[in-house]
C-alpha cells in the first residue's frame, strides 16, 4: 500500500521523523485500534488516534451525551447533547480525517460480547470509567492476547499502565479484584480535572501508536502515577504477580466473568 | 528508622506492620489501596503480618476509575 500525495503532506511531521517515516506511516494507517468508553480518557485518545492516521478506530460506549461530559470529554460538542456518544464520536474523527474507517458499538462492554468486539484489533484503549469494566477489558486482553493500554483518573490524580497479555503485569497482578461498593466514594465526594483526562488519555494514545509502530519502550511492568497539583510524574516499577487469579501460577479466572458493578447510594446520580 | 513511602524518605519510631503504616499515612479509605513492598505487590491478608525493616520501600497503589469521578 503506497501513501497518496495527499497523504505524504498530512502525515509529512510524522514521515520525517526518522522512527516513522513512510514505512511507519503506512503501518499506522492499516492498524486497528479499540477505544472502550468515548468518555474522558477515551475522547482524546480518539482524536490523537484519527489524527495520526490510525487506520480502523471503534469505539464502545452505550450512553448518550450529557451537559456534564462537556467539561473535559472533548470529542463532544454541546450541540451533540442527547445523541449517541458512539455518534457524536464517529462524526469527529471522520470531520478529522476521512482516511479512518470508525466502527461503533453502541452497548456497554460485557462478558458476553467483549471477546467478539475486541477480535481483530490490535490494541485497545480501556477509557471505561468503572472498575468491573477495568476488570473485563484486562480479562478479555488476556484471553484474546490484545495489548491495552489500562489508565484510571480521579480527582487531580491519574495513573496508566501498559499491558502485553501474558508477557507483562496486568491490571489483576496489582488489584485482585474491585474494591467492595462501601470503599468507592459517592458521586457527590468525588470529581475530576477536566484537562487530567486530557492528559492521561493523550497518553494512552501515545502508547498505541508506539506498540503499532514498534517503536522503543513500552510503558509495561510500570504504573505511571501523575498528580496535576503538584505536577509530578512518577513511575512506580512493578512485576508479575504469581498470585494473580488471571496470569499467575495457579489462575483461577479461567473464563471471562462480569464483576459485580458497584451500586452507587445517591439517587438520580448519573453513574 | 528509615522507610521510602510512594518514593518519599518517612521516618518511623517504632517497627509498624504494613496496616499500621497505612493507618500512620492516614490512608482514609484502605480498601481502595493495594500495597507493593520491595517491588512485590502483598497479599491483603499480609497487610498484618508484614512488620516493615529499614530501608523498606512501600508503594501504595490506589484504584482508580474513569472521568466520570463515580468510582
Amino acid at each position: 500500500m503506497g501513501l497518496t500525495e495527499q497523504q505524504i503532506e498530512r502525515y509529512s511531521r510524522h514521515i520525517i521523523l526518522e522512527q516513522i517515516g513512510g514505512t511507519g506511516q503506512e503501518k499506522l494507517l492499516s492498524s486497528k485500534v479499540l477505544i472502550v468508553g468515548a468518555g474522558g480518557l477515551g475522547a482524546p485518545a480518539a482524536l490523537y488516534l484519527a489524527a495520526a492516521g490510525v487506520g480502523a478506530i471503534g469505539i464502545v460506549d452505550a450512553d448518550k451525551v450529557d451537559l456534564t461530559n462537556l467539561q473535559r470529554q472533548v470529542i463532544h460538542h454541546t450541540k451533540d447533547i442527547g445523541t449517541d456518544k458512539v455518534a457524536s464520536a464517529a462524526d469527529k474523527i471522520k470531520a478529522i480525517n476521512p482516511d479512518v474507517e470508525v466502527k461503533t458499538y453502541k452497548c456497554w462492554a460485557k462478558a458476553d460480547n467483549i471477546l467478539e468486539i475486541i477480535r481483530g484489533y490490535d490494541f485497545v484503549i480501556d477509557g471505561t470509567d468503572n472498575f468491573p469494566a477495568k476488570f473485563l477489558v484486562n480479562d478479555a486482553c488476556y484471553f484474546e492476547k490484545v495489548p491495552f493500554s489500562h489508565a484510571g483518573i480521579l480527582k487531580f490524580d491519574g495513573q496508566l499502565m501498559t499491558v502485553l497479555p501474558g508477557g507483562t503485569t496486568c491490571y489483576r497482578c496489582i488489584f485482585n479484584s474491585p474494591p467492595p461498593a462501601g470503599a468507592v466514594p459517592s458521586c457527590s465526594q468525588a470529581g475530576v480535572l477536566g484537562v487530567l483526562a486530557g492528559v492521561i488519555g493523550s497518553l494512552q494514545a501515545t502508547e498505541a501508536i508506539k506498540y503499532l509502530l514498534g517503536i522503543e519502550n513500552l510503558l509495561t511492568d510500570t504504573l505511571l502515577t501523575y498528580n496535576a497539583l503538584k505536577m509530578e510524574f512518577r513511575k512506580v516499577p512493578l512485576s508479575r504477580n504469581p498470585d494473580c487469579p488471571l496470569c499467575g501460577n495457579t489462575p483461577t479466572i479461567l473464563e471471562l466473568k462480569d464483576e459485580q458493578q458497584q451500586v452507587c447510594n445517591l439517587r438520580n446520580c448519573k453513574c | 528508622m528509615k522507610i521510602f513511602v510512594n518514593g518519599k524518605e518517612t521516618d518511623l519510631n517504632n517497627s509498624l506492620t504494613v496496616i499500621e503504616l497505612l493507618v500512620e499515612q492516614k490512608v482514609k479509605m484502605p480498601e481502595m489501596v493495594s500495597v507493593e513492598l520491595n517491588g512485590q505487590v502483598l497479599r491483603r491478608s499480609d497487610f498484618e503480618k508484614n512488620v516493615l525493616k529499614d530501608g523498606d520501600k512501600v508503594e501504595f497503589l490506589y484504584f482508580m476509575g474513569g472521568g466520570n469521578g463515580i468510582n
